[in-house]
């Protein structure tokens, strides 16, 4: 495929993550601290999401099959998942873990089971998407081309 | 930029952070202004690095990067020089605010500058650690425009007598600030509204 053919399919499969709400604005801070001295810094971090959220959600799953489920403890690993996923720009993971922690302050085990359902999902279609991403990037570097950057505001 | 610092040591900044994202965040966010950073994911290694730890049990091993070698537990001379302390906030263990407090008790570092980072915007939080002597708050994510905010505080800690031509940069915050001006000053905090940044 020629170069700009994969700009072209890698700027469209961007803008659809954003306008989708998969990805939001720190995504793109991220991209921005990207350059020649630092070439894999997104790569970097979001495989650092990815290994982090993943213990976080075993922890998760874990800590809700016990007999008397420690709603602090959950809390406070829902924190720290929503935490990194805004830090990364995974708007919908973010936001899946803020209704989250709203039923954690309810003490209610049912609707917590629930919500780390549809976190779960949350994290496996951003890894989805995240990983295929980043295979475009891939085949743009290795046909000869830069990564372009989608300008937002356009 | 070009330095208008006669002296060319780059400033030193201790980012503390128990989420290694943020830590990774913090450090690139750092390098980029050309800061030396060292990063540590607790309070208790943030006050063992400045040697502010009273008891001498530290098996603990730290991952600090691109700095020099940390003090020796128990020495009271210190070889370490920092800057400025970025911390997080919520952290387990010491936390951001009892890491603030304990820098500001001690006679060697309570002129350090401190930064203080959150995931949330809780107007009282923000209150307690402005008025107990933290520079800035940042809400998180943190970005390039908050990093910005850094320098002023360091080339205040740089000795201006030796240096005459540096300019006294206070325009914009409001380095000297009267107790009631200090809540919510909104040049400190960034508000999001609908994913909209207002840089206040």
């Amino acid at each position: 495929m020629e170069v700009e053919q994969l700009q072209r399919s890698f700027l469209e499969y961007i803008a659809a993550l954003f306008r989708e709400g998969f990805l939001d604005g720190q995504f793109s801070q991220l991209q921005l601290l990207q350059d020649e001295s630092n070439p894999d810094f997104v790569v970097e971090v979001v495989s650092l999401f990815f290994e982090d959220s993943e213990r976080l959600l075993n922890d998760l799953t874990k800590a809700l099959d016990q007999q008397n489920v420690d709603f602090k403890r959950i809390d406070a690993h829902v924190h720290q998942l929503k935490g990194s996923s805004s830090s990364i720009g995974a708007h919908r993971v973010k936001n899946a873990c803020i209704t989250f922690r709203n039923f954690c302050d309810e003490r209610n085990v049912e609707a917590c089971l629930r919500c780390l359902q549809e976190v779960k999902q949350e994290y496996l279609l951003a890894k989805t998407k995240l990983e295929a991403l980043f295979r475009l990037e891939q085949q743009i570097v290795a046909a000869g081309g830069a990564i372009p950057i989608l300008d937002e505001f356009s | 930029m070009s330095s208008v610092i006669a002296n060319e040591t780059r400033f030193h900044v201790l980012a503390v952070d128990d989420s290694i994202i943020d830590r990774k965040l913090i450090e690139r966010l750092l390098k980029t202004s050309s800061y030396q950073v060292t990063t540590v994911d607790s309070g208790a290694k943030a006050l063992e690095f400045l040697g502010l730890l009273e008891d001498e049990n530290s098996g603990i091993n730290m991952n600090t990067n691109s700095s020099p070698p940390p003090a020796t537990t128990g020495n009271i001379h210190h070889e370490v020089e920092v800057n400025l302390i970025i911390t997080d906030y919520c952290m387990p263990g010491i936390t951001g605010y009892d890491l603030l407090r304990k820098i500001k008790e001690s006679r060697l570092f309570r002129d350090i500058p401190v930064v203080m980072m959150s995931s949330e915007n809780v107007p009282t939080r923000i209150n307690s650690c402005l008025q107990q002597g933290a520079q800035e708050f940042f809400i998180k994510p943190v970005q390039q425009s908050d990093v910005n905010k850094l320098r002023p505080h360091l080339l205040k800690g740089r000795s201006t007598e030796a240096q005459p031509n540096i300019i006294n940069n206070s325009s914009n915050l409001n380095a000297k600030r009267k107790p009631e001006e200090e809540s919510l000053s909104p040049s400190r905090i960034r508000t999001k509204l609908n994913d909209l940044e207002l840089v206040q």
